[in-house]
């Protein structure tokens, strides 16, 4: 089973998402994510200043196999994108919860976290998605 | 090793060099090239086993199977090529004035009633240079009746989880949003999503029936009715056309554009990037849009329809009437079959596939869509394979090579995970679908008792297994060598 940090929330679309001491969160794509769509070859991650709705396509992540639209799990404004990504796109695959982290967001309200799933619930969606 | 890299300067292959240096009196002096271009410098008898070589190095359907999903890999009868190289036909010029290319007009002018009357459609114009361009026109006249009526406010276009990546680029390109229907458990297109999906600012719908997933959508008149209620208009994606040619009809169940691959149902060449063939279909509603030229009648005589005849067009594609040798081998391969050969094709490649299928699954492989019916084409999922024994999709496409298969289609549709689409199409013997079934069923017992001779495939190709990672990350596309 894939790795599913207990602190973080998920969507279904197999985002996650951190919420920082400053009142940001930070968002990239899972474990099992990344397993799926195999070693990447590209990522374009969002410019800062972007203001972005809840399910919006905010990046893209390519690897052999396909390319994906990133959705933001919750609205808000760009703060800033993982530039890093652009020379090492390998770094969503080896470090999907550190390193690999895509883009950082001012959330339009904070409560709009508590709708997104625990670890726990997504735990669940990859068991049922396994059958 | 690349030719470049067997050139000498000075050596010359001169037989087919023209005789005397061609004039350019009429290029301006700054144009001209003052140094001479780097090209390999080779004899004639070094070109020709160097192209000899590469030859010998195609894996195509001319010398393997080549079961490869949603591609529709038939044989191209060469009667096909013989016909459509024809002097006349091969040495017509595009601006010839039509009473001297009557033949190709008359040639043309059958290939759109044969194309209407095969899709069901009420008009077509085989301008579309490709299937891409095909897809644009397609969308373009969606666009272009809306607006026609007044009705610009429509910016959305729903397309199937399971459609070709080509539909959502469409759309987008055609200035449309794109919203996702999902599709259920036993592959149809989920109708209560699209129920929940459609209204005001609905245009269209893009759909593939038979899907990707290999399977017939049941759904399709209730899913018209649904467009067509909320004024949306319905696209038919001809990719997997070969599968009911000749048996059900798009215009029938409701299409009011279609696009065809010509490369694919009507046997013309693949691919290469073209020269290729996209013929657009329509309904009555969408009939003033086509893109011209199109070929019409005026008494016995055959004339080309331009904008003045159809002031209303989308426009015009390219400078001519599409890639004319291909629309010729098309309209020669559909004379060839007639009416009973075309149902034809659609039985045997639905027979072929469902009889691959069936001896895949008494080998032991699982079927992403068990209690479906195939259509021309179906999926195995390796999902266990990969599981239990470390044995990949790829990994099982690259041992096929050494067995002298073509690999099917791998990891697309994306909704079936670790998956082959298998497309046997219907020229192939079924000697030749025994021998790949049994390749299949090697391949499973080297997965179970040494799975390294599937990881390290192919072992008998000119090249190992590549390296798609790095050669992704590190494009590296031109010769950066100098000629000696």
């Amino acid at each position: 089973m894939s790795e599913v940090p207990a602190d973080l929330k998920y969507t279904k679309s197999h985002e996650w998402v951190r919420a920082n001491d400053d009142g940001t969160v930070t968002i990239g794509i899972t474990q099992h994510a990344q397993d799926q769509l195999g070693d990447m070859v590209y990522v374009e991650a969002p410019e800062a200043g972007r203001t972005l709705d809840a399910g919006e396509a905010c990046a893209v992540v390519e690897s052999v196999k396909a390319a994906s639209d990133v959705y933001a799990p919750i609205a808000g404004e760009v703060v800033e994108g993982n530039e890093a990504l652009a020379d090492a796109p390998e770094t969503v695959n080896n470090d999907p919860f550190g390193g690999g982290w895509i883009l950082r967001l001012t959330p339009a309200d904070t409560g709009a976290l508590d709708g997104l799933m625990d670890a726990a619930a997504y735990q669940e969606l990859l068991a049922a998605e396994d059958h | 090793m690349l030719i470049f890299e067997q050139s000498r300067t000075g050596r010359r292959a001169t037989a087919q060099a023209p005789k005397a240096a061609p004039e350019a009196a009429d290029i301006p002096a700054h144009l001209r090239r003052s140094e001479r271009p780097g090209l390999p410098e080779v004899s004639e008898m070094q070109a020709v086993r160097h192209f000899t070589r590469l030859s010998q190095k195609n894996f195509s359907i001319d010398t393997h199977f080549y079961p490869l999903g949603s591609c529709t890999m038939k044989y191209n009868p060469r009667g096909c090529n013989t016909l459509a190289m024809l002097p006349g036909l091969l040495a017509r010029h595009p601006l010839s004035p039509e009473t001297v290319g009557q033949g190709f007009l008359a040639c043309m002018y059958d290939l759109q009633e044969i194309l209407k009357e095969v899709t069901g459609m009420k008009a077509v114009s085989l301008s579309p240079a490709a299937g891409a361009q095909g897809e644009f026109a397609g969308v373009a006249m969606i666009r272009a009746y809306h607006d026609a009526r007044g009705d610009s406010a429509r910016n959305e276009i729903l397309v199937p989880d399971a459609a070709h990546g080509t539909n959502p680029a469409t759309a987008t390109m055609c200035g449309y949003k794109v919203k996702e229907i999902p599709t259920d458990k036993n592959g149809d297109v989920d109708l209560a999503a699209l129920k929940q999906a459609v209204g005001p600012q609905t245009a269209g719908l893009m759909l593939t029936n038979p899907s990707t997933l290999g399977v017939f959508e049941r759904s399709i008149e209730a899913i018209a009715k649904a467009v067509h209620e909320a004024g949306g208009l319905l696209y038919y994606d001809g990719a997997n056309l070969n599968a009911i040619l000749g048996k059900v009809r798009p215009g029938d169940m409701g299409f009011d554009v279609i696009h065809m691959n010509l490369h694919k149902t009507f046997s013309t060449p693949h691919g290469g990037g073209g020269p290729g063939a996209g013929p657009v279909g329509v309904s009555e509603r969408l009939r003033p849009y086509l893109p011209v030229p199109m070929v019409g009648r005026d008494g016995n005589d055959y004339v080309w329809l331009t904008e003045k005849d159809c002031p209303d067009t989308m426009g015009r594609l390219s400078a001519f009437m599409g890639n004319a040798g291909v629309l010729l081998r098309a309209y020669i391969y559909a004379r060839m079959l007639g009416r009973e050969g075309m149902q034809r094709v659609a039985e045997y490649a639905t027979l072929n596939a469902n009889y691959l299928m069936k001896r895949l699954q008494e080998k032991g492989f699982d079927l992403a869509f068990p209690n479906r019916r195939a259509t021309h084409e179906f999926i195995v999922t390796l999902k266990k394979q990969d599981k239990t024994l470390n044995a990949s999709a790829m990994d099982f496409a690259k041992r096929l090579l050494d067995y002298g298969y073509h690999a099917p289609t791998t990891y697309f549709p994306l909704l079936v995970p670790e998956c082959l689409l298998i497309e046997p199409t219907e020229t192939e013997a079924k000697e030749e679908l025994d021998g790949f079934v049994d390749a299949m069923a090697k391949i499973l017992e080297e997965a179970t008792s040494n799975v390294d001779i599937l990881k390290e495939a192919p072992h008998t190709l000119p090249v190992r297994r590549l390296d798609d990672v790095r050669a992704a990350r590190e494009l590296d596309l031109a010769w950066s060598g100098t000629v000696s």
